[in-house]
């Protein structure tokens, strides 16, 4: 699916078919699945999705990140660029990695080096990916620094990460991986570990940073919150696998794949009065052992035998839109949001 | 950070002050007289022995030898060695630069064996080439020391003739030039502190490997890759200075080890340090000697953890908030 | 007993250190065995000048000594010694360490301090020094001196570990039952923390056995420790060195038996923490 801004010469992300397996003591987990994902230049795209689903993975795996006992299958493709970053040599994927393509980590607490100073770790990429000077490195190093918003940054170049709060430390890895300014980045649950109120700030930076500079974003989260708000178009991903894509306002105004209709629910709402949190019922099942047909269907309101039997592809529905729900076909689901093999009954998904 | 180095010296303190006190009263309370130890069969009138006695002061009670002891090590005499008829600071002021020439160059030679070894096991974890280094390791961890040191010897001073057997210096034909004598004092440092760093390097290269190990699979390691680190920057500045405190801890851990060792060592290579001494003079019973040795052993103890304690703090800036 | 059971159980799945277990047990077996084993008396000097220093021959295996003693009785005999000492310093080393550190455990944080103060300025002394020490003043003492000796400048790193865990313990829901239940502090010492503090002690026994063989046959070259002419691995080494260079094996043997029966005991001794840490499952 390509959106508004369609880069002539192909997106600036496409990954096409991946799949990662980890070896595990009760089986193979079958992390991603096949996933399918395109990013082009300057867009801010989400990916959604609970924990377990496989998102972060899929962020590791696009800067060839996966270790033992992890593996990516052969057939994946991640072209970055019109490069298949999966084929490259071990030296030029080290080339883009957080020079045009940068990861930011989920945890602020554990991704930075304790012993070494702050302003050492920005001013070492720096000086990686563009052989500038020592001096020239640490002067930029200060300037992504108060970029970010760090107050006394020349103090806190000298310092070391224990002496940041979890805020402070977001910002720092911001920094780090905004200092080559890359053409994507992609933002792993960036404000989970972090305060309500620092994560509206970290966002609103993020945000700025980004239109200073033009690049693409791929945000992967749980909290639909941040994808309302911040993103272009979604995918939400479950059990390895795409689930829906769609246009933010498409997705949240009349989300299609019942998961998304029961991720929706389950967020409390102020203008909508309920006695219980709606909760999708069930557990994601354990990665070494998907359920056969369709994965959501054993969680699924509006399962019925088909949903059992075939695993369902990527069902286009008109507009650009896609879900992975034999729903799909069914022309009275997709005008009402309720299934013609189901009585009236029941909260259907996002109609407010 | 300065409460805790002020800690650590009062420890060092009560330490020296305990080694001190033990080795006086172990000395003094055990049978066997100072004198009679050196006389292998001559014989030796009670008077003189009686004589001996009271000029060195032993014949007054321990509490006020103890006393006077202690005003006179304040002072820094530390008295005269019964079984050489020198003054005792003139004994150790001979042989204590030759023990801390071994001990340094050992403990410098240990680190690096050590380190290097558990880099290079943890890079290649669970290859035959991490195995094969364990084995290695765990052999050397676990051989006597003063029998490797001989089957050193063994190969390379006797089969080989590559260095020199004993001694510190060549007893004849000495060099006439500083460079030549330099020369000759570091061949024949080669196989002692050879040993010593082989024993002591396995026990660091122990524990340094988990160290690493652990080091490698932290977040901020997979961060460093991710942001196109190439290995060997991640490897050695990025996992080796978070790993770094526990083999500084182990070094400083060694001097004790080091020092000890060296009894042994200096006895099979004929090194004049103060092992060597301390041997010489526990067999003599020569008070003075010994006692001052356990002063200089608890002092090189003590220094030994609080610069392991500052090397910590160095390595990982996380100490130094405490 | 189940805790006993289960350490076991994951100690057999480590190979390497099943393996150091068996060869202890044949070195213990052949220590045992050694009037049997032994090719002849290891204290006998049947002809001082013509059998001194053979080489290796079919009525001497090993060869025999400047006092043409023959080395492999000497050997097997001084195994009696080597083990026996370290098992026995070992045990009782940790059995003051166990008790030190259940003392501090337990015991009022006055107590407690006092005794880890204490144990901390013990660490820092030169444990070697004073056994060259007491051993050289004391000439001629006798193997039970040299356990004692060994076992009382050894316990310091198992009463820290002891101590850590008996205050991990306290705080143990099973602990606070029996105590409202009434058990006195004995009571509560026996049945319910000595199981909990037996994997931890016996792994540090068998990690220290290693280093008092080592220390044991460094006394013994020094002409302390075990006196000739009764056969320790380490005085063996001392009688080879002067012909070191003339029948090498007289003092490699002893040597090569000490570095696989300290490597022996290290290996059931790793295997042995790995089995006790939780993390390491495979």
């Amino acid at each position: 699916m390509s959106g508004p801004d369609a880069t002539p010469g192909g997106p600036l992300l496409e990954i096409a078919d991946l799949r990662v397996t980890f070896a595990t003591g009760d089986g193979v987990a079958r992390a991603v699945d096949g996933v399918d994902l395109v990013v082009e230049a300057g867009e801010t795209v989400g990916l959604v999705g609970e924990s377990g689903c496989g998102k972060s993975v899929t962020a590791l795996a696009v800067l060839r990140l996966v270790e033992h006992p992890g593996h990516i299958a052969h057939g994946s493709r991640v072209r970055f660029e019109g490069r298949d970053l999966l084929a490259l040599a071990d030296r030029d994927i080290r080339a883009v990695r957080g020079n045009h393509l940068a990861l930011i980590f989920q945890e602020p607490a554990t991704a930075l080096n304790p012993v070494l100073t702050i302003g050492s770790q920005i001013a070492e990429v720096i000086r990686t990916h563009q052989h500038g000077s020592r001096a020239e490195a640490k002067r930029r190093a200060l300037e992504m620094l108060r970029a970010v918003g760090i107050p006394d940054a020349e103090r806190r170049a000298d310092g070391y990460a224990h002496q940041l709060s979890g805020g402070m430390r977001q910002r720092v890895l911001i920094a780090i991986a905004l200092a080559c300014r890359p053409h994507l980045v992609i933002a792993d649950e960036p404000t989970t570990a972090l305060d309500v109120t620092i994560q509206a700030e970290i966002l609103e930076l993020l945000d700025g940073l980004q239109r200073q500079m033009g690049m693409a974003v791929l945000l992967i989260t749980h909290n639909l919150g941040l994808v309302a708000e911040r993103t272009r178009r979604v995918y939400v991903m479950y059990a390895g696998q795409i689930v829906e894509e769609a246009g933010t306002e498409a997705l949240f105004a009349a989300p299609l794949h019942p998961y998304t209709q029961g991720l929706m629910a389950a967020v409390p709402r102020l203008d909508q009065l309920r006695e219980r949190l709606a909760a999708i019922p069930g557990q994601v099942p354990p990665a070494t052992a998907w359920p056969g047909g369709c994965r959501f269907h054993p969680r699924c309101p509006f399962a019925f035998d088909r949903c059992n039997a075939e695993m369902p592809p990527l069902l286009p529905s008109g507009d650009g839109r896609k879900a992975r729900c034999w729903l799909v076909e069914d022309e009275a689901y997709r005008g009402t949001g309720v299934p013609a093999h189901r009585d009236q009954q029941g909260e259907g998904g996002g109609a407010p | 950070m300065l409460t805790y180095l002020v800690r650590r010296l009062a420890l060092a303190a009560v330490t020296t002050a305990a080694v001190v006190s033990l080795t006086f009263a172990l000395v003094h309370l055990a049978p066997g007289a100072p004198f009679l130890a050196g006389a292998e069969g001559r014989f030796v009138p009670p008077e003189t022995v009686e004589r001996q006695r009271r000029s060195f002061g032993l014949d007054q009670p321990l509490g006020t030898q103890f006393v006077r002891y202690v005003a006179n090590l304040a002072r820094g005499d530390l008295g005269e060695s019964f079984s050489r008829r020198r003054p005792v600071a003139d004994v150790l002021g001979d042989a204590l630069p030759n023990t801390l020439l071994l001990g340094g160059a050992a403990l410098v030679l240990s680190l690096v064996f050590g380190i290097g070894l558990g880099i290079a096991q943890a890079t290649r974890a669970g290859t035959w080439a991490d195995t094969t280094l364990g084995a290695l390791s765990l052999a050397l961890y676990s051989v006597p020391s003063f029998w490797l040191g001989l089957m050193l010897m063994l190969v390379f001073g006797e089969w080989l003739r590559w260095l020199p057997l004993t001694g510190m210096n060549a007893a004849v034909g000495a060099p006439a030039t500083w460079a030549g004598r330099t020369f000759d004092v570091l061949r024949h440092l080669v196989l002692p502190a050879l040993t010593l760093a082989l024993v002591n390097g396995a026990a660091i290269a122990r524990f340094h490997r988990a160290a690493m190990l652990e080091a490698l699979g932290t977040d901020f390691i997979r961060a460093a890759r991710g942001r196109g680190l190439g290995e060997g920057r991640v490897v050695l500045r990025h996992a080796l200075r978070s790993a770094l405190a526990p083999a500084i801890t182990l070094a400083g851990l060694s001097v004790p080890a080091l020092l000890t060792g060296s009894v042994l060592v200096e006895s099979v290579f004929g090194w004049p340090g103060m092992g060597r001494v301390a041997y010489e003079a526990i067999f003599a019973r020569d008070y003075n000697v010994i006692t001052a040795v356990a002063v200089v052993a608890g002092v090189l103890v003590a220094l030994g953890n609080l610069l392991a304690d500052v090397g910590v703090a160095w390595a990982d800036p996380r100490v130094r908030r405490r | 007993m189940s805790r006993l059971r289960g350490l076991w159980a994951r100690f057999r799945a480590r190979r390497i250190a099943v393996a150091g277990l068996v060869v202890v047990v044949l070195l213990a077996l052949a220590a045992l065995g050694a009037p049997l084993l032994a090719p002849a008396d290891p204290l006998a000097q049947p002809d001082p000048v013509a059998l001194q220093n053979q080489p290796p021959s079919p009525e001497h295996p090993l060869g025999t000594d400047r006092f043409s003693r023959d080395v492999m009785s000497r050997l097997l005999y001084g195994a009696r010694v080597s083990l026996g000492i370290g098992a026995a310093a070992a045990l009782l080393a940790a059995v003051i360490g166990a008790g030190v550190g259940v003392a501090a455990g337990l015991g009022s944080p006055l107590v407690d301090q006092l005794l880890m103060r204490g144990v901390d300025v013990a660490l820092a002394l030169p444990r070697v020094f004073l056994l060259l020490l007491v051993l050289a003043l004391w000439e001629g003492a006798p193997a039970g001196v040299v356990i004692v000796l060994l076992a009382v400048t050894g316990w310091f790193p198992t009463s820290r570990v002891v101590r850590a865990l008996v205050q991990r313990l306290r705080e143990a829901e099973f602990v606070q039952a029996a105590r409202a239940l009434g058990a006195g502090r004995w009571g509560l010492v026996r049945r319910h923390l000595l199981p909990h503090l037996a994997p931890a002690v016996i792994v540090a026994a068998t990690l220290d056995v290693g280093n008092i063989i080592l220390l044991e046959s460094g006394l013994s070259y020094l002409g302390l420790g075990i006196r000739p002419p009764a056969p320790s691995w380490g005085n063996m080494i001392l009688d080879g060195k002067d012909q070191l260079f003339s029948t090498p094996w007289v003092a490699a043997a002893p040597g090569l038996a000490l570095l696989v029966t300290v490597v022996a005991f290290n290996l059931v001794g790793d295997g042995l923490q790995d089995a006790l840490d939780p993390r390491s499952e495979k």
